[in-house]
């Protein structure tokens, strides 16, 4: 057997509690043991789930640590970490919980998760200058409709039938907060300096943000805002976006 | 709106907010923190970043990778919304 299919064999057995030892692994005695196995098996999976569970503590409080441990086990025997890095470690689990049967009586679970993903995302994203006011009192005001702005390294938006940011905001003092109003929340999530910042948008902004966050432009995406919600106020929208630190740089959108 | 028109008023909703935000290039960190106070509710708090505390002797002393015996009903906090629809229970879980 080359190494990497003893690699890969050990990785299965590893990851998979019914799997078989790997061929030839075998303690002092010259007998391979179950038992010992079992032990470095079972750190695997503490490790992995409770890497979970700490970057995603809002969604384990929802569910209960029984059942998040449940629900990180299952996702755990299905995916291997990607990179070395634990950080990235769960990234898809917002995924997986969509799709996880039990999980389907909180329909608002997955969005939670993406919420806590992205705030690990910003957290350790690139840092950068986020585009300042100034750059847009400069711009021509014939060019500003054909303009696209790209979005800051740390940023995520995420748009929600859910209250993600008031469920989120909930769960971060000691006591369990209310939730105010159970609607539809657009969130944006940036890290414009060293502290990671999650806002609640303004719900006439929220399409008009994520036009821009996919790359339309701002001609485009004013149009698609004052179609939906005709008192959109596009100067508002973007002066705020901005002002958040939304947005590192601005190019025109026909340029590559 | 043709596009035009729409240039003229993009180019004027702009300069009036604009005009209406204090802002000296770069955003110093507390005009920031005044920014946010009238655009997009800022929400308070973090998840800390624990960087995980040493858990691979701690893992021995459970087999949870065995455990499949769990009870698939979510028992945490779940939420609910002011005077409508139950979203489930509003007490704090100790985890």
């Amino acid at each position: 057997m080359d190494f990497a299919t003893g690699q890969h064999a050990f990785a299965q057995a590893l990851l998979h509690a019914d799997a078989p030892l790997p061929v030839g692994l075998t303690g002092a005695s010259g007998t391979a043991d179950a038992a010992r196995f079992a032990v470095y098996r079972n750190n695997v999976h503490v490790g992995l789930t409770r890497a979970l569970a700490q970057r995603f503590g809002v969604t384990e409080q929802l569910v209960g640590a029984e059942f998040f441990a449940g629900m990180a086990r299952a996702y755990a025997q299905d995916r291997k970490p990607s990179s070395p890095l634990i950080i990235n470690y769960g990234d898809d689990f917002p995924d997986f919980i969509a799709g996880f049967g039990p999980a389907q009586a909180l329909p608002y679970l997955p969005d939670v998760a993406r919420l806590e993903a992205a705030w690990t995302q910003a957290y350790h994203a690139a840092d950068a200058t986020p585009l300042a006011l100034a750059r847009l009192a400069s711009l021509a005001p014939e060019a500003l409709a054909g303009l696209v702005l790209f979005p800051h390294p740390s940023a995520t938006l995420l748009r929600s039938p859910h209250p993600v940011g008031a469920i989120w905001a909930a769960h971060q003092g000691t006591e369990l907060a209310d939730i105010e109003a159970w609607q539809p929340e657009t969130v944006l999530v940036v890290r414009p300096e060293m502290a990671v910042n999650v806002h609640v948008l303004p719900a006439q902004d929220g399409l008009f943000a994520a036009r821009l966050f996919a790359g339309g432009t701002l001609g485009a995406a004013a149009e698609a805002a004052l179609t939906e919600q005709p008192t959109f106020d596009f100067g508002a929208a973007l002066v705020g976006l901005l002002s958040l630190g939304a947005f590192a740089d601005i190019h025109h959108g026909d340029v590559p | 709106m043709n596009r035009p028109t729409l240039a003229l008023a993009l180019a004027g909703s702009l300069a009036t907010a604009l005009a209406g935000a204090a802002f000296a290039a770069p955003l110093s960190p507390e005009k920031m923190v005044g920014n946010e106070k009238c655009y997009g509710v800022a929400l308070k708090g973090q998840n800390d970043c624990a960087a995980g505390a040493g858990t691979t002797c701690a893992g021995t002393s459970t087999m949870d990778y065995q455990g499949n015996a769990w009870k698939a009903v979510p028992k945490g906090t779940c939420v609910t919304m002011k005077g409508g629809m139950h979203m489930g229970s509003l007490t704090p879980i100790k985890s």
